[in-house]
């Protein structure tokens, strides 16, 4: 393993989050705040505890998960689309590191973005509803675990976009609403029994079941199928990843 | 002799269909420096591409220092720096930034004194604190040297260093180049500049359509290919080729003002003798006789030409 090529990619990138504190940390939480504004305090106030959680406390978990994901796989897309869309890209891959090296440099420093991000979010929900915080060990290995697996997708999409457009059309038309559709402000046992099912091919529905549970024990499945769900989409995108710097996939001519 | 890099039969098709290698072998000497020369579109870049890892070769193979390129990737690319052709920079970096990132990307410590030492030699020191974008052609392309160099590489590969510098600094540039290969370096480049081949290799090979046409020696292929030009600068104008002239590679310029004669560097020691005494029996008026060297450029050109159908 070489430390020095991960660090000088981590760092690299971290650099570039520092240079546009403003977009990549202060919008995400004022964002946040209208979300409890809206459907904590406006909306919340009508609607009746899921669960025995206050709703305001219910959606927490969900707003991070949206958030995080959201994050994470747009910080780690734009972070090897850009080297790729202005060529600097060159340089990774003419250094004698492995792809599995280049790998945990930019999603190492997705991640460590995303993950701070979640928890500037839980913080600032305290200031708006009561949150507990059932298995903390818990809460922050699905914290955790989403960012990297989110991160790595991202990895894949930012390899893979032709433009700009696409990369933003992935979070607004997929990523969005899979957390939208995945329990986030909801539990599903309150949809119609055939979206039910549906939701169940959905990954992001495990991710914020198994991370609400973390907070206030209550899930839609149980905390273990959870898990194993957001680890296999890790080692998915893994191997997705090894296969395209295997084949070279729009990253060698 | 000891071949530093290995290139055999390397053949490249783009997934457009375009073959911009076909068959290339290539052997690169230990501390020699290889001016790789070719019209736009030969398979230049392509070539230093593959060898670089940026691009997968469609067969054949590429050995430096022995290393397999592709079975042992990281041997290989430890040994070797490349300067692109195109300027791709992170614009909102500085420079000393930039340097040190190329560095750490290698897996190497930080060494704040390499890094000056390398800035001041590409005369960058002064602009160590500066914004890249705000750097202009020529320093970008410094940069990109520098950061090519910060990791020690033994064989550079430089894909038109000079494009855009300007004369003072490019021949600063020369020296610098040649005093990579005086501390052992192996380099190759290419350029569309003649007299940056000629100044500082000691082999060319002329690639075109994809293929090598020819390696050699520059001066060598100097001596071979190149030749004198004399020419004469009448008093009168003359409209045709005094006869006792025809015999040799003799024309007369557009406006008929001057005799050109063009005398191949492998004849030239009984011809020109034999050339100045015809000369004098024609009774032309001469005003002036200037000679002049053929340059690297018009032998490419020949032996391009040469090998047109
Ligand atoms: N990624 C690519 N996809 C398809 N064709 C390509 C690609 N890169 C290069 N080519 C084609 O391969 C051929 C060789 O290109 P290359 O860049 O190696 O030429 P070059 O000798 O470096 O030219 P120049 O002097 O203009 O830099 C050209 O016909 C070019 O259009
Ligand atoms: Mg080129």
């Amino acid at each position: 393993m070489n430390l020095y090529s991960i660090r000088a990619i981590y760092i690299f990138e971290m650099s570039r989050t520092f240079r546009t504190l403003l977009q990549s940390v202060i919008a995400p939480i004022i964002s946040t705040s209208l979300y409890f504004v809206v459907f904590g305090s406006a909306i919340g106030s009508r609607i009746q505890a899921i669960d025995n959680v206050d709703y305001g406390s219910f959606i927490v978990p969900g707003l991070i998960m949206l958030t995080v994901l959201v994050q994470s796989t747009s910080n780690a897309a734009f972070g090897i689309y850009f080297p790729k869309f202005i060529g600097t890209i060159y340089e990774p891959l003419t250094a004698p590191i492995s792809y599995f090296e280049i790998v945990i440099g930019y999603v190492g420093a997705a991640t460590t973005k995303s993950f701070s991000i979640g928890l500037i979010i839980l913080l600032t929900s305290n200031l708006f509803v009561d949150v507990t915080i059932a298995h903390p060990v818990w809460m922050f290995l699905f914290l955790l675990m989403t960012c990297v697996s989110f991160s790595l997708f991202g990895f894949i999409i930012g390899v893979w976009a032709k433009n700009f457009e696409q990369l933003s059309l992935v979070t607004s038309l997929m990523i969005t609403p899979l957390v939208f559709l995945g329990g986030s402000f909801y539990s599903i046992s309150m949809l119609p029994e055939i979206w039910q099912k549906i939701s169940l091919f959905n990954p992001i529905f495990y991710l914020v079941s198994g991370f609400r549970w973390s907070f206030y024990e209550t899930a839609d499945v149980a905390v273990h199928v959870s898990f194993i769900a957001v680890l296999a989409f890790s080692l998915l995108n893994l191997s997705l990843i090894g296969l395209i710097f295997k084949t070279g996939y729009k990253i060698k001519s | 002799m000891d071949h530093v890099i290995s290139i055999k039969n390397l053949n490249k098709t783009f997934a457009n269909g375009v073959m911009a290698l076909k068959n290339v072998s290539l052997d690169v000497n230990s501390g020699e420096i290889l001016a790789l020369l070719g019209p736009n579109g030969a398979g230049k870049t392509t070539l230093i591409s593959i060898a670089c890892g940026l691009t997968y070769a469609s067969s054949g193979q590429v050995f430096i220092a022995g290393y397999d390129i592709r079975k042992d990737y990281k041997a290989a690319r430890r040994l070797v720096g490349l300067v692109p052709q195109e300027i791709a920079l992170e614009r909102y970096e500085n420079v000393l930034d930039t340097v040190h990132f190329s560095r750490g990307l290698f897996g190497l410590p930080p060494d704040n004194a390499l890094v000056e030492k390398t800035l001041r030699l590409l005369s960058l020191w002064d602009k160590r604190e500066s914004s890249l974008r705000a750097l202009s052609g020529g320093m970008k392309r410094r940069v990109l040297i520098a950061k090519a160099l910060v990791h020690e590489p033994t064989i550079i590969f430089l894909d038109e260093p000079s494009a855009g510098v300007d004369v003072e600094l490019r021949k600063e540039m020369w020296d610098v180049i040649k005093g990579l290969r005086d501390q052992g370096a192996t380099v190759v480049l290419t350029t569309h500049y003649i007299e940056e081949a000629e100044e500082l290799a000691d082999r060319i090979a002329i690639i075109d359509k994809g293929a090598i046409s020819l390696i050699e020696q520059k001066d060598q292929l100097i001596k071979q290919m190149g030749g004198k030009k004399i020419h004469i600068d009448l008093t009168e104008p003359c409209s045709s080729i005094p006869a006792n002239l025809q015999k040799y590679d003799t024309h007369v310029t557009r406006d008929k003002k001057s005799l050109v004669y063009v005398c191949d560097t492998k004849y030239r020691e009984k011809e020109i003798g034999l050339f100045l005494n015809d000369l004098h029996k024609t009774n032309l008026n001469i005003r002036d006789i200037t000679t002049k060297e053929k340059t690297l450029e018009e032998i490419f050109m020949s032996i391009i030409e040469e090998r047109k159908p």
